[in-house]
């Protein structure tokens, strides 16, 4: 009877694989939307900053980027918990698939991050709390990829990688609080709930971007995670089968 | 509604031009080519593991 609506169909590989490749162009489709519009409130619409004058604008990718290497690190540490905690096989999977586009969203964090820091505070880069955290978050998304890279088992590099997701887990409440924490030279949470220190355009703006990299985010994720599962599932009989009639060249 | 007089308004961004740009540059250039790479990786991956699926197959067919 719940057969219909049961959730735990798609822990399985063979069913997650057709189903996330459906989802990838709605995924793009939205991304796209969202960046537009993002696009268009937060380069076109918003007014000048009365600090930084048109220089702020750096936060319409800075914010969104920075969120997404936070976030992204937080759900891989989540699926590795689930990896240890019941020996999933989708889980390591869906961990390996998201870090490259969790790198890259650090590595942006830290590249806006410091053509912004140059016209503001004199300087490219400034050993603070807020900035060096977010630089050894980068150094997890690359140890967790070359640990999981170097051991030839997988299951055993979920294993070992998950421990280092789990382990370093705790660094991201320090980049987070990082700004209330210690005395550092970037600027308090933009974004504040009772009333918000930007202008209402550009905060939508900053929103609208921020939905469109998460949107791009679950797209790669989605895309990496296929091949992950053809590689990893190749003596199964549903690889077989799906390689049987996939020309590589004209595949989605 | 639009906030720019004109587009070398726009480019120049106030003075900031080389920092808001040159952080959308890089940005606009990672979102173009992770895909690529990541698409590039499924199909070498689909053809490395088509060629070892016919090798078995003909192995067991002997």
């Amino acid at each position: 009877m719940t057969d219909r609506l049961n959730l735990y169909r798609f822990a399985s590989p063979a069913t997650f694989y057709p189903l996330a490749g459906a989802m990838i162009p709605y995924f793009v489709a939205v991304s796209v939307v969202f960046g537009i519009a993002g696009l268009w409130l937060g380069m076109l619409v918003a007014p000048t900053d009365f600090q930084q004058g048109e220089g702020y604008r750096i936060i319409f990718i800075h914010v969104p980027a920075s969120w997404m290497s936070m976030f992204i690190y937080l759900i891989m540490a989540f699926w590795a918990a689930i990896g240890l905690a019941f020996n999933t096989r989708l889980s390591g999977m869906m961990a390996q698939a998201l870090a490259p586009t969790g790198a890259l969203m650090a590595f942006l964090s830290l590249w806006t991050g410091a053509l912004w820091g140059k016209p503001m505070w004199g300087t490219w880069w400034v050993w603070d709390a807020r900035l060096t955290s977010e630089l050894i978050l980068l150094f997890l998304y690359i140890g967790y990829m070359a640990l999981t890279a170097a051991i030839d088992d997988a299951r055993r590099a979920d294993k070992a990688g998950g421990l280092l997701l789990l382990v370093g887990v705790v660094n991201i409440p320090i980049i987070y609080f990082s700004v209330q924490w210690w005395n550092t030279l970037h600027q308090g949470s933009s974004v504040n709930l009772a009333k918000s220190s930007m202008a209402t355009t550009m905060l939508w703006g900053m929103l609208l971007m921020a939905m469109c990299f998460w949107m791009y985010s679950i797209a790669m994720a989605l895309m990496r995670v296929r091949t992950i599962m053809l590689e990893r599932e190749r003596h199964t009989d549903w690889v077989k089968a799906e390689l049987a009639h996939i020309v590589a060249g004209d595949e989605k | 509604m639009i906030h720019w007089a004109s587009f070398s308004d726009f480019i120049a961004m106030g003075g900031y031009g080389f920092y808001v740009w040159g952080s959308f540059g890089m940005t606009a250039l990672i979102m173009a080519i992770e895909p690529i790479v990541a698409r590039r990786n499924r199909i070498a991956t689909i053809t490395r593991l088509q060629r070892q699926l016919r090798a078995e197959t003909r192995n067991t067919a002997e």
